[in-house]
């Protein structure tokens, strides 16, 4: 580890603080319908779209109709986009003939951009058609705004007080893709170029290289689609590389800008959530929290990588570092930090292969997403999971001040406890019961390219990135597998919407409520003790969960990787 | 074992002093065999999952004795056993909570023995039996008899002995009308006789809801304990499907893992400390109040008491003694103060109200002042008058409010001096009650009458606004003597010239505002406030509306009370939450000696998780199981008696109470599972492999 290594990641943390200000500033005046300075070529679209599809934004929704419209949504996404994938031999825009592609994939598939998870078990040139490739683009644009509703649903639900209403669906919907998906693209894609990434509609260009061979190098509109991806915590790159290849990633301020575009979304919720509430306190507290996890958790991961493997040390290859799978123009540091950092924020973008991180490496990108991803988390989703721990985390140790344990002045009750429970045994549940499934049958141990220790890790990572909606790999698994297909796509279908309606049914409870008034007797969700409880709560409980799974996988292997064994 | 909130108990302490008294030990150890029961069980899903988990490995540990592997059944064995001991701890700790409420249900139940009463018909009087009354009838009680059922005196007055309720031997008076008209069944009319009217049938009186109430029969779970529950079945299924999960992770990994092993790793991660003692905790937070001498009627109300925010108080009797006192002579100028002393005192001989009796006092004892009141005859306060005092000879001394004795001055041709109405309002202003003094034509001065704080009520005000609970002062004074009391007592707001019209709209406003209300009253007129408060104690002195609109009652009639049910609702709160923490922190040192021991064989590094060094898998998977069912006998008397509650902020409670139950909970099982550890290892029992 080197001084520099770990200042860039406390940089990264101040200047994210940082951001999180203006970002959650113009996100509140969109959605309180204030004015901004794009207004004058927005309204009118706004305005369009909503006389088009005979919408009233003004209409306000009970937390079951807000729910029912989320879900219709996403299953008028999900459905259209299985036909068009089914279907694709016999649609236009198809000149490869490309051929029928196989059901669990295009389920997979399907379930994966509707859930904004963007796991890939195709090789997108290969399989798709342009038709459908352009229709998972329109997905990836439209998913994470989902997340960004519920969250929004949500966060009325403490704000307001004796109310049924929770806002308006559409209103939110098209509102944040307006206002906030359309222009923070182009931006990104702007920004991109200037980096340095190609934005063209050329062919690939052929070269000759030194040794005389030839090279065929890959381009056309990577700019915009990397913008789109990084902005959205999709993850779903244009190269198979993802960010580790140079015209996505040309240099390290191009991956920092990634890594600034991505968090961007994530960590301007936390800080609407403060201004929603009309405590800002409320949301610095929340994001000190999602910092002090992720500071830590960034820092193992990288001294781990940094320290590297002892039995290839001893043959003087490299340095110490563990530089397998790693791209040398960004090294352990930056690699560390983005590969955390994409599955802490839901996202699933990769700049290193975790497949060849050191075990402790690669454990920290699993623990991220089995903690539910709730540090940042992609937009909107990750701050709800965190809401709903802090529920639990307010329920359990509220009753210690002798009161009903009251969060945001608004009492946590059965009803809230129930469903925020629900919210988070249903992943537990999911990630548990498949890996259990996966190692136990003979289509799931079939596909684990690694037997022992590691190849556990990779069982457990497919699962837990699925129901975290995350998307990137750990690799080593054969996923297009129909076993692994089928069970992450069902892993990714309940890892997203089975949290959605008992949190949203909390929402409503919480918003019929009458707040109760601050007083010396109420427990301060603002300060440094509520911070260490909520980070506390949400280690303990994921550690107590996971342990064992994680003992047997990377912990095992990280201690015979010591005593000079390899899986 | 009586510490700190237990003090005030009362006479009612001795019930509850001995708490490991040696017919309760034996009852509720019978009870906690009888309790294991599984339909009984299944109303607690933490403790069921480890009633059917102590079968489990009894089977398995039966069919290794069959089996002839006599070490196998030596470790599933005792296993099994600590596992039957970790229910049994846990129905022991219910039982004794419930053992202790039992026996004042029992002394309950004798005084309901059948009666005969005299029941009033169109023919005169009837003798029936007590049981038979139904509501509306109207019975006669005489001196010597039993009140058959609880209801209203319409006619007469007697003194009736309560003490069958409250424990107080004192007798009560009751009479028709007014605030003392309510009598309760099974209490004895030691004088005269009254006319009531049977307002409960039976089966629904008073004491068959003590009782039952008592006996836990209707005790229904509160709010918090309800969420607290689910929120323990939550974590009773992640654990379960973490460990039916970790099965076949272990035979991926090629670890041969037991069926009693992966059961104790099961019971070891569901919150059993809290699961055992969660209905304990509850229980005995009703018995604490029953120590208070307070019975609630329904368990929410006991949790809201926790929540309350707002407390009204009447001024008179809570915050204040009953009774103004006499502090200062004023004379007027000209005259002496030894002259106003002696006619003041001159002017209260007689007067026996606890007023007149202060003046007499102040008189004597400060001013020593001395009259000879031969000769005199008292001249009572009658509402006409609004004076009162003596006549002795010509000379006619009165004392009485100002305006009244300037007209009783004018009639008798004096002259009033302009100094007066100064020092009048001047007394008001300070919160005092003027009594001006005079003889014949001759104003004398003014009596500063005072209201006196009770001791100690500034203190306890204090502290109530410490925990974050604001006082209200409910007062039928003027806002300007009000104001002046509210600041010497320290209330954050008062209620002055309070009607009861006043007192409700003042409790639907601070519940608009989203504030918990709680109230005492005893009157008819307060009954339509108690409707609308969060807690409401009525006084068992009150009228039945009172008592039928509260869901509290004080049988102390103790206003004071109140503060005192507040502590304890907050306290059982607080015993729960701490021990839910507790259990949840134990947790993680139950994995670090449960894993390494699963696994240690497959994966030898795994030892280096092995940070307590306990001696084998066997001993630190039978140390984990020992610790987990001794902790439930060590806690129990913390459940029963409640974590120690101070009136602090919520930031510095909660600050206290991680430290010590969660940072605590951390730690202790860490030394509690080496310690036993070691003992497990000296004393062989069992195998161990050495490695």
């Amino acid at each position: 580890m080197t001084v520099p290594g770990v200042l860039q990641l406390l940089v990264f943390m101040a200047v994210m603080a940082l951001l999180a200000i203006p970002m959650g500033r113009y996100m509140h005046r969109v959605f309180e319908g204030r004015r901004t300075f794009l207004d004058p070529v927005l309204v009118p679209c706004e305005r369009f779209i909503y006389r088009f599809c005979g919408m009233d934004p003004t209409a306000e929704m009970h937390w079951t109709t807000y729910g029912l419209a989320l879900l219709a949504l996403n299953l008028a996404g999900f459905v259209v986009l299985f036909a068009l994938i089914l279907l694709q031999q016999v649609l236009p825009l198809n000149p490869a003939h490309l051929p029928k592609v196989p059901f669990w994939v295009a389920w997979n598939t399907a379930v994966s951009f509707v859930s904004n998870t963007n796991w890939q078990v195709y090789g997108g040139e290969s399989t798709l058609s342009y038709l459908t490739q352009m229709w998972l683009t329109v997905q990836q644009f439209l998913s994470p705004i989902t997340g960004i509703c519920f969250f929004l649903a949500v966060v009325r639900g403490f704000s307001r007080q004796n109310t049924d209403l929770l806002g308006n669906f559409w209103r939110d919907f098209v509102r944040t893709l307006l206002w906030i998906s359309i222009p923070g693209a182009i931006v990104g894609t702007v920004v991109l170029v200037g980096l340095g990434s190609p934005q063209n509609f050329s062919p690939y260009t052929v070269v000759h290289t030194l040794q005389g061979a030839s090279q065929t190098i890959a381009q056309g509109p990577i700019a915009s689609m990397t913008s789109i991806m990084q902005l959205g915590d999709n993850g779903g790159g244009y190269m198979n590389m993802n960010a580790a290849h140079p015209f996505e990633a040309p240099n390290a301020a191009s991956l920092l800008f990634q890594l600034l575009l991505g968090f961007l979304i994530p960590v301007g919720c936390v800080y609407l959530f403060g201004l929603m509430v009309k405590d800002r306190r409320q949301g610095w507290a929340i994001y000190a929290t999602m910092a002090l996890m992720f500071i830590p958790l960034t820092l193992i991961m990288y001294h781990a990588e940094a320290a590297g493997n002892p039995i290839l040390a001893q043959f003087h290859l490299s340095g110490t570092a563990n530089m397998e799978g790693k791209e040398v123009r960004f090294g352990p540091a930056l690699s560390s930090l983005f590969n955390s950092g994409t599955t802490a924020v839901s996202w699933g973008s990769i700049a290193a292969a975790n497949d060849s991180m050191t075990p402790i490496g690669g454990l920290i990108p699993l623990f991220n997403m089995m903690t539910g991803e709730v540090i940042f988390g992609s937009w909107g989703v990750g701050m709800v999971g965190m809401l709903a721990y802090a529920v639990l985390a307010v329920f359990l140790a509220g009753l210690m001040v002798g009161r009903t344990p009251e969060y945001l002045g608004k009492k946590i009750q059965a009803f809230e406890v129930k469903m925020s429970v629900l919210a988070m045994i249903v992943p537990s549940f999911v990630i548990l019961i498949f890996a259990a499934l996966s190692v136990m049958l003979k289509p799931g141990l079939g596909a684990i390219a690694n037997p022992g220790p590691h190849g556990l890790s990779e069982v457990l990572y497919a699962f837990a990135s699925g129901v975290g909606n995350n998307g990137s790999a750990f690799g080593g698994l054969n996923s297009a597998a129909p076993w692994y297909a089928a069970t992450v796509g069902f892993a990714m279908l309940f890892g997203r919407y089975p949290m959605y309606l008992p949190l949203l049914a909390m929402a409503g409870s919480l918003g019929r409520k009458q707040r109760v008034p601050v007083s010396a007797g109420t427990f301060p969700t603002h300060g440094a003790m509520f911070v260490g409880l909520l980070a506390g709560t949400v280690v303990i409980v994921g550690a107590l969960v996971f342990f064992p799974a994680l003992a047997l996988g990377p912990l095992a292997e990280q201690f015979a990787m010591q005593a000079g064994r390899l899986f | 074992m009586q510490t700190g909130a237990q003090a005030t108990g009362g006479r009612n302490r001795a019930a509850g002093a001995d708490l490991w008294n040696r017919e309760l030990l034996g009852h509720a150890a019978r009870d906690s065999f009888r309790k294991l029961n599984p339909r009984w069980m299944l109303h607690n899903p933490v403790m069921f999952v480890v009633e059917v988990c102590s079968a489990l490995t009894t089977v398995d540990a039966l069919r290794h004795l069959f089996a002839g592997n006599l070490a196998q059944f030596n470790f599933v064995g005792q296993i099994s056993a600590w596992l039957w001991l970790t229910v049994l701890f846990a129905n022991f700790a219910e039982a004794m909570a419930e053992g202790r409420g039992q026996a004042q249900a029992d002394a309950l139940r004798r005084s309901r023995t059948e009666v005969t009463a005299k029941k009033v018909v169109a023919s005169g009087i009837q003798q029936v039996p007590g049981a038979s009354l139904v509501k509306g009838d109207i019975v006669l009680v005489e001196a010597g008899d039993v009140i058959p059922g609880d209801g209203e005196v319409i006619a007469g007055i007697a003194a009736v002995d309560e003490s069958a309720i409250t424990g107080e031997s004192a007798p009560v008076v009751r009479e028709a009308g007014g605030d003392r008209c309510a009598v309760t069944g099974g209490t004895l009319v030691i004088s005269d006789q009254i006319r009531v009217r049977i307002t409960a049938g039976r089966g629904e009186s008073f004491l068959d809801r003590m009782i039952s109430l008592i006996e836990g029969a209707t005790r229904q779970k509160t709010p918090n304990e309800i969420a607290l529950a689910i929120l323990l079945a939550g974590l009773t299924l992640i654990f379960l499907v973490v460990v039916v999960t970790l099965a076949p992770f272990a035979r991926y990994s090629h670890a041969t893992v037991s069926v009693t092993v992966l059961i104790a790793l099961l019971v070891c991660l569901v919150p059993t400390t809290i699961g055992g003692l969660l209905s304990a905790i509850g229980i005995s937070g009703m018995n604490r109040l029953l120590q208070h001498n307070v019975v609630a009627l329904s368990g929410r109300a006991i949790e809201a008491a926790g929540d309350v925010n707002v407390i009204m108080l009447d001024k008179t009797g809570t915050l204040t003694l009953g009774n103004r006192q006499a502090v200062e002579f004023r004379p007027l100028p000209g005259v002496a103060m030894e002259e106003l002393a002696t006619i003041a005192l001159l002017s209260s001989l007689s007067d026996d109200t606890p007023e007149g009796r202060s003046i007499v006092a102040l008189a004597r004892g400060t001013h020593g002042a001395a009259a000879d009141p031969a000769g005199a005859e008292f001249v009572p306060f009658t509402a006409q008058t609004r004076m009162s005092g003596i006549n002795r000879g010509a000379e006619l001394v009165r004392k009485g409010a100002g305006d009244a004795v300037a007209e009783f001055v004018r009639s008798q041709g004096g002259e009033i001096p302009g100094e007066l109405e100064g020092i009048i309002a001047g007394i008001a202003r300070s919160g005092g009650t003027p009594l001006v003094v005079a003889v014949n034509d001759r104003c004398l001065g003014v009596i500063h009458l005072k209201d006196v704080v009770k001791t100690g009520i500034r203190e306890r005000l204090a502290s109530l606004r410490r925990a974050g609970i604001r006082t209200v002062m409910i007062t039928g004074d003027n806002p300007l003597t009000a104001e002046t009391i509210a600041r010497e007592v320290g209330v954050d707001d008062f209620l002055a010239q309070a009607t009861p019209e006043r007192k409700m709209e003042y409790i639907l406003s601070q519940k608009r505002e989203g504030y918990l209300v709680a109230m005492v009253g005893d009157g008819t007129n307060d009954a339509p406030a108690l409707a609308h408060a969060d807690v409401a104690v009525a006084m068992n002195t009150g009228t039945m509306a009172a008592r039928e609109a509260g869901n509290m009652i004080d049988l102390d009639s103790n206003p004071q009370k109140l503060m005192d049910i507040v502590e304890t609702g907050k306290q059982i709160l607080i015993t729960r939450g701490a021990l839910t923490t507790f259990s949840v922190a134990n947790d993680v040192a139950k994995y670090f000696a449960i894993l390494p021991a699963m696994f240690v064989v497959v994966y030898p590094g795994l030892q280096a998780l092995n940070i307590m060094h306990l001696t084998s898998p066997e001993t630190a998977i039978l140390s984990a199981i020992i610790f987990n069912a001794l902790i439930i006998p060590l806690l129990i008397p913390l459940a029963l008696r409640g974590v120690t509650y101070r009136p602090v902020g919520a930031a510095t409670l909660l600050r206290n109470n991680l430290l010590v139950y969660g940072l605590g909970g951390l730690i202790l099982p860490f030394v509690g599972i080496k310690l036993i550890d070691l003992v497990v290892t000296a004393l062989h029992l069992v195998q161990t492999t050495v490695r």
